[in-house]
C-alpha cells in the first residue's frame, strides 16, 4: 500500500466496518417475523443453500432469526452503552472538579460495583426489574460505566495540572470557560473511544444474559436465546443452531473491537503511524 | 526495612479489612432494595410450591413473613438474623440458604481455583513466549489469538466444547459434577476430574488473555532495560535472560493481577456452571433468581462480594509487596 498512509487506511477501514454494522442492522429490522418461518415441515434442516444456517426445532429461519437478533443486540448495545458512558463522563468528572469527600464516596461505590460480580449484579437488578429488556439495559448500564470513569478521572486531574490551565485561570477564565476550551478538547475522544470499547463487551453481556433465561424475552430473536435453545438439541446432533449464529456473534464483536481500535488511532495522533 | 514492610501491610490489611465491611454492608443494602423492588411477590412464589390457600392463610403467612412491616424493618430483622448467622431458607431447595452455600461453593471453588491456576500457567508461559520473541511470527500468532479469544463469549465456547469433545468424539460426560446413579460417597477421584475437566478449560481460556497480554507488555519492558542489556553483553542466552531476570520482575505483578481478576472468574462461573449443569454457586444463583428463591439469592450476592473483595484485599496486599514505593494506600489495583 504505497501512498496511502496509515490515517487514511484507518479511516477507510473504520468506515468499512460501519458500512457493515449499519447493513446488518438495517437489514435486521426489515426481516418481518412471518419471513422467517418456513413451516413444521422444514423443522430441523441441517444448512443448505435454502437456509444457509439450516431450521431450528419450529423450522424458523435461523440465518434471518440470527440477523433479526443482532439487529436486536446492537440497539441495547448502543443504548446500554451510551448511558453508561454518560454516567462515567459524568461522574469521572464529579469526582476530579469536586471535593475530596465527593472523590472518596464515589471511589467507595465504584469499589462497590466492582465488588460483585458484574454477572450476579446484573442478574439481580434484572429480578429487581421484572426481568425483560429493561432490566437488562439498566443492570448493563449500571455495571459498565467503572472503568472508563476512572480513567475520565484520571485525564481531568491530570489535565488541570497543565501550565495552560493555570494560564487561563490566571487570565481570569471562568471554569466553565476552560472546561470548554481545556479540558472537552482532550476528553471528548476519550469519551467515544471509551463507548466504544464498551460496545463489543455490552453485546456479549446481553447475549450471556438472555442465554442464562434473563433479559430478553423467549420469542424475541437474539442470539443468546437462540444459542440457550441450542443446548437441548445439542445431544441430537443438531450442531449448526450452536455454532453457526455463535460464529456470526463472534465477527460482530471482533468487527466492533477492530472499529473501537481504528478509532482509537484516528483520534490519537500519536498511536496512527505505529 | 523489613519491619517497615511488615508494618504497612498490616495497616492495608487493616484498612481493606474495614473497608470489606463498609462494602457488605452497601451491598446488603442495595440488594435488599433491589430485592424488595421487584415485582415477584416472594409469598406467592413461595406457596405456588406449597400447592393451594386460601386467603386467609396467605395473609396469615404474609404476616408472619414480616410483609406488612416497613421497609426499614424488614431490613433490620434481616441483617440482625444474617449477623447472628442466619441466612434464612431456600425456597428452591427447602434447606437453610447457608448449608446450600456452603455445599455449592466447594464444588465452585474446585472449578475455580483450577480455572485459575490453569489461566495464570497458560497466560504467563504464552506471555513469556511473546515477549521473547517480539514481533515475530509466535508473538503476532499468539497475540491475535489473545485478541481474538476476548471477541469470544464464555458460554458458547462452553457450547463448542461440548459439542466436540462430548457430543462428537464421546471424551467427556455431557455435564454433572459426578455420574448420575451413583451414590454421592461411591463417586472416586477420578471420576470427578472427568467431569472437571472441560468446565474448567472453557473457564480457564475466558480469562488467560489480559494475564498474557500483560507479561508479554512487562517481559519487553524489562528486556529493553540496561541491566538486560549488561547481561547480553555477557553473553546470557535468552532463555538464560528470562530465568534470571525476567521472571523474577514478572511472577509478582501477574499474580496480583490473577488476584485481582476474581469477580470476571465468579462471573465467568455463572456461565459455565450453567452450560455443563455444573452444581456451583453459578448454577445456583442463576437458578435462585428465575425461581424468585430471594434468600437464597441476597446470600449468594452477600458470599460473592466477600469471595472478590479477599480477593481484592490479597492483589492489594501484593502490590505493596511489589512496590514498596508506594507509601501509602491508593485504594485501586492497577490494571
Amino acid at each position: 500500500m504505497k501512498g496511502i498512509n496509515q490515517r487514511t487506511k484507518a479511516v477507510a477501514f473504520a468506515l468499512c466496518m460501519m458500512g457493515m454494522l449499519i447493513a446488518v442492522y438495517t437489514f435486521g429490522l426489515l426481516i418481518s417475523e412471518e419471513a422467517m418461518m418456513s413451516g413444521f415441515q422444514n423443522a430441523h434442516q441441517p444448512p443448505s443453500w435454502k437456509y444457509p444456517f439450516g431450521t431450528d426445532a419450529l423450522g424458523r429461519n435461523l440465518l434471518l432469526r440470527t440477523i433479526k437478533g443482532l439487529s436486536v443486540s446492537i440497539t441495547v448495545g448502543i443504548v446500554a452503552s451510551l448511558i453508561s458512558a454518560l454516567i462515567a463522563a459524568l461522574v469521572g468528572m464529579a469526582t476530579a472538579v469536586g471535593s475530596k469527600r465527593v472523590d472518596a464516596v464515589v471511589g467507595w461505590w465504584i469499589d462497590l460495583v466492582m465488588g460483585v460480580p458484574h454477572t450476579v449484579f446484573i442478574l439481580l437488578i434484572s429480578f429487581a426489574l421484572g426481568r425483560g429488556v429493561k432490566g437488562l439495559l439498566v443492570g448493563i448500564a449500571a455495571t459498565h460505566w467503572c472503568s472508563l470513569a476512572r480513567l475520565i478521572r484520571g485525564e481531568v486531574l491530570q489535565l488541570r495540572c497543565q501550565q495552560y490551565v493555570a494560564v487561563s485561570r490566571r487570565l481570569g477564565k471562568s471554569g466553565g470557560w476552560i472546561l470548554i476550551h481545556h479540558l472537552f478538547p482532550h476528553l471528548i475522544p476519550q469519551f467515544f473511544v471509551g463507548l466504544v470499547l464498551m460496545f463489543p463487551h455490552v453485546i456479549l453481556h446481553e447475549a450471556s444474559i438472555s442465554f442464562l433465561g434473563y433479559g430478553l424475552p423467549p420469542e424475541q430473536p437474539s442470539i443468546g436465546i437462540i444459542l440457550s435453545e441450542s443446548i437441548r438439541y445439542l445431544s441430537a446432533g443438531m450442531w449448526w443452531m450452536a455454532v453457526l449464529p455463535g460464529l456470526v456473534l463472534v465477527g460482530i464483536v471482533w468487527g466492533l473491537e477492530r472499529l473501537a481500535d481504528y478509532l482509537h488511532r484516528i483520534l490519537d495522533p500519536y498511536s496512527v503511524q505505529e | 526495612m523489613r519491619k517497615g514492610m511488615s508494618g504497612r501491610l498490616s495497616r492495608t490489611f487493616f484498612i481493606y479489612g474495614l473497608k470489606i465491611i463498609t462494602l457488605l454492608l452497601g451491598v446488603s443494602i442495595v440488594s435488599f432494595l433491589l430485592v424488595s423492588a421487584s415485582p415477584v411477590n416472594p409469598v406467592q412464589q413461595y406457596l405456588l410450591k406449597i400447592g393451594p390457600v386460601s386467603p386467609q392463610q396467605q395473609e396469615e403467612i404474609e404476616e408472619y413473613w414480616g410483609m406488612d412491616k416497613p421497609l426499614m424493618e424488614r431490613y433490620l430483622t434481616w441483617l440482625g438474623e444474617l449477623l447472628q448467622g442466619n441466612l434464612g431458607e431456600s425456597a428452591l431447595y427447602r434447606r437453610p440458604v447457608k448449608d446450600v452455600i456452603g455445599e455449592r461453593f466447594s464444588g465452585s471453588l474446585t472449578l475455580m481455583v483450577s480455572a485459575w491456576i490453569c489461566s495464570g500457567g497458560m497466560g504467563i508461559s504464552l506471555g513469556c513466549i511473546m515477549g521473547i520473541y517480539q514481533d515475530k511470527w509466535p508473538d503476532k500468532l499468539l497475540k491475535k489469538l489473545c485478541y481474538l479469544l476476548s471477541c469470544v463469549p464464555t458460554f458458547w465456547l462452553g457450547l463448542i466444547f461440548l459439542l466436540i469433545f462430548s457430543v462428537i468424539l464421546g471424551w467427556f460426560p455431557i455435564g454433572f459434577s459426578s455420574p448420575i446413579g451413583i451414590l454421592r460417597q461411591e463417586v472416586t477421584l477420578w471420576q470427578r476430574l472427568h467431569h472437571l475437566v472441560l468446565p474448567a478449560f472453557t473457564l480457564s481460556l475466558m480469562s488467560f488473555s489480559p494475564i498474557a497480554l500483560h507479561t508479554r507488555q512487562k517481559l519487553i519492558e524489562v528486556m529493553n532495560s540496561e541491566y538486560v542489556l549488561f547481561a547480553r553483553a555477557r553473553g546470557e542466552g535468552k532463555w538464560m535472560l528470562l530465568l534470571r531476570h525476567g521472571l523474577r520482575n514478572i511472577l509478582l505483578p501477574a499474580l496480583t493481577l490473577q488476584f485481582a481478576s476474581i469477580a470476571e472468574l465468579f462471573g465467568g462461573s455463572v456461565l459455565t456452571e450453567n452450560i455443563f449443569s455444573y452444581p456451583g454457586l453459578g448454577s445456583a444463583v442463576s437458578a435462585a433468581g428465575l425461581n424468585s428463591d430471594v434468600p437464597l439469592l441476597l446470600g449468594i450476592t452477600l458470599f460473592s462480594t466477600l469471595f472478590v473483595c479477599i480477593g481484592n484485599m490479597i492483589a492489594n496486599l501484593l502490590y505493596e509487596v511489589v512496590n514498596p514505593q508506594i507509601g501509602s494506600y491508593t485504594g485501586e489495583v492497577s490494571r
